[in-house]
């Protein structure tokens, strides 16, 4: 039989260390996607991470390259000083939804205004999966969470806040995609979309943001099957799309 | 050897480009703006960075980044700026981040004022974060020691893994007096076995707070407060006419000089008293208070704030003298005469 083979590769980025996260979480498949692009691209030896205040906190169990540890929500802050600092470093943060959009939303915002040469990682799980499963600023009208119990109220919260649209909108931004990683085909396009993101700094075009819609089975009451098939349903409210590129769309 | 004449605010920033600061991040507050400013015109030309951030909050996370990498950097503000940076404060003593920070403190609470004020004693020297920690902490009292004493801190903070930070106020802040641009040698120490500079040929590093292991939080704390016992050698004051002194007044900063003038005064109508200044709050350099205390001699304490510093000459000589507290809440400032009336009433009561 000729045609390509498969092979399992263990990217040399990631430590041995088995994964901490619940049944069925996104996170997972997004650092194994994330190893593979600082390896492709080379980046271990100047590579530096921000791991932020959320279920990911302890990134650096998991990744064999330079990370430091940020205060809740101010993780672009941080790589912002990094990164100013030492520009040679190829500087990300990696960071949930509560993390990036509801604390530390000025400095996410003013770092992408900025333009920031960082590559901001953002897991939109709609929830506060660290803490129990609370209202976060991308809750679902009518999402159910241990503080809506009746279901997120508009008239009370609001309506979703669509980051990757945002931060679209602002010419420091060289990239800004949002992706998901609930099917084979879509963790491959989300693979390339980190890549972007990092290329975006790397050739000095501007500020990269992924955004990466993310199965939290735990806080959603979900069983990781039904939970994979529910974040269909929330890319009515956030569209997957590459919203701004510097090569134009 | 130049000769400036400088605002105290300028001296600062002239103390830490003398240190070879790379990095300094702000967010602007009366009454300390000439020192962004002053970083915004030099730094850059020096290959350094400037960056005005978005608020103090920004600019103390920036400053966390980097210092992460082991470049020295600083930021600089007034009191409410300082209190929005208190989170990341515990976090730079958790990660031990050789970071400078400046607070040319202001009246409060609240917005207060933008008068000459020591309200912020307690705030610099207990931690203003949550969790056992302590920054050291610098308190210069003119122009020429805020220049010298904000390129020291940046040679300690390196020695030490650990933020120091600068505590002076509006007075000095804003007043000018001739600055000797002296060249200084505090020593350099290497970054490199601890600093987030890609893991080149090694494993990779990190930088973090959260122990959940068993006794891993424990251990990390005592690590922290051997460190603290360490830094007891860096502690500094001042001392003046110690010699068959039967009063010792003490003050800090800014409002020593005052205090130092109603001494001399006492002195020249032949009244024996001491002069004591702290010149490190943390360390606070509590064996000279013991060592003056030994013979009973009362204590007075002179500060601008509703009495915060007397407490850790309290604890320094530990009930063997009497200490009284002349606490002066932020207004005008005193005359050398006000301090010395109460110098006179001191030493009627012996
Ligand atoms: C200043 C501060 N406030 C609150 C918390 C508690 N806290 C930890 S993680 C978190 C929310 C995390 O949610 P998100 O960023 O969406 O990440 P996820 O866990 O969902 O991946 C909160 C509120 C904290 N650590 N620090
Ligand atoms: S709580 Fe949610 S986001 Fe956190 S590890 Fe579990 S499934 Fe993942
Ligand atoms: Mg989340």
């Amino acid at each position: 039989m000729s045609g390509p083979k498969m092979k399992f590769v263990f990217p040399r980025v990631l430590t041995e260390r088995p994964f901490h996260y619940c049944p069925g979480c996104h996170h997972g498949i997004v650092h194994r996607l994330l190893a593979e692009v600082l390896e492709e691209l080379e980046l271990r030896e100047r590579a530096y991470g921000v791991a932020s205040i959320g279920c990911a906190c302890f990134l650096y169990y998991y990744f064999d390259i330079d990370i430091c540890e940020a205060p809740h929500g101010r993780a672009c802050a941080a790589a912002t000083g990094a990164k100013r600092a030492r520009p040679e470093l190829a500087v990300f943060t990696y960071q949930g939804d509560g993390d990036f959009a509801a604390i530390g939303l000025n400095e996410s915002l003013q770092a992408a205004a900025r333009g920031e040469r960082i590559t901001a990682i953002m897991i939109n799980n709609t929830v506060y999966g660290m803490t129990g499963g609370q209202l976060s600023p991308t809750t679902l009208p009518g999402q159910r969470t241990t503080t809506t119990p009746e279901g997120r109220d508009p008239r009370m919260y609001g309506y979703p806040l669509k980051v990757a649209e945002i931060l679209a909108q602002f010419p420091g931004v060289a990239y800004c995609a949002r992706v998901a990683v609930n099917s084979p085909r879509r963790v491959l396009e989300a693979r390339q979309a980190l890549r972007q993101a990092f290329l975006a700094q790397l050739e000095d075009r501007g500020f990269g943001y992924v955004e990466v819609l993310s199965a939290c089975p735990v806080n959603w009451k979900l069983d990781p099957v039904s939970a994979n098939k529910k974040v269909d349903e929330l890319t009515q409210t956030f569209p997957l799309k590459i919203f701004r590129t510097w090569e134009g769309l | 050897m130049k000769t400036l004449l400088v605002k105290g605010s300028e001296a600062i920033a002239l103390g830490a480009l003398a240190a070879d600061c790379r990095c300094y991040f702000g967010y602007p507050i009366t009454p300390q703006n000439e020192i962004p400013e002053l970083m915004a015109r030099e730094l850059p030309k020096r290959g350094g960075v400037f960056l005005q951030a978005e608020s103090e909050l920004a600019a103390v996370n920036m400053l966390l980044g980097a210092a992460s990498t082991g470049v020295r950097a600083m930021t600089s503000s007034s009191s409410p700026g300082i209190s929005l940076m208190a989170e990341t404060f515990s976090y730079l003593a958790a990660l031990e981040l050789p970071a400078v920070i400046v607070n040319v403190s202001r009246g409060g609470p609240g917005l207060g004022g933008i008068e000459a004020s020591q309200g912020d004693y307690f705030q610099a020297t207990r931690g203003a974060g949550h969790g056992d920690y302590h920054f050291l902490v610098l308190s210069p009292a003119s122009i020429q020691e805020a220049y010298e004493l904000t390129a020291r801190a940046f040679s300690l903070a390196e020695k030490y893994r650990q933020p120091a930070l600068i505590l002076t106020d509006a007075l000095l802040g804003q007043m000018k007096e001739p600055l000797r641009l002296r060249r200084l040698r505090f020593p350099r120490y290497p970054v490199e076995d601890w600093a987030l500079t890609g893991a080149r040929g090694r494993p990779g590093r990190t930088l973090r707070s959260l122990f959940l292991g068993p006794g891993e939080l424990r251990a990390r704390n005592l690590l922290l407060q051997r460190k603290y016992q360490a830094m007891r050698r860096e502690a500094r004051a001042e001392i003046l006419y110690a010699e068959g002194a039967e009063l010792v007044v003490t003050a800090f900063g800014s409002l020593s000089r005052i205090v130092r003038e109603a001494v001399e005064m006492a002195r020249e109508k032949g009244y024996p008293v001491a002069f004591l200044r702290p010149i490190t709050l943390f360390p606070f350099p509590d064996r000279p208070y013991r060592k003056l205390a030994e013979g009973g001699q009362p204590f007075l304490v002179v500060e601008l704030n509703c009495g915060q510093m007397v407490e850790d000459v309290r604890l320094a000589v530990c009930g063997r003298s009497r200490v009284e507290s002349l606490a002066l809440p932020p207004s005008d400032l005193p005359a050398p005469e006000d301090i010395y009336r109460r110098i006179r009433r001191c030493l009627a009561q012996r």
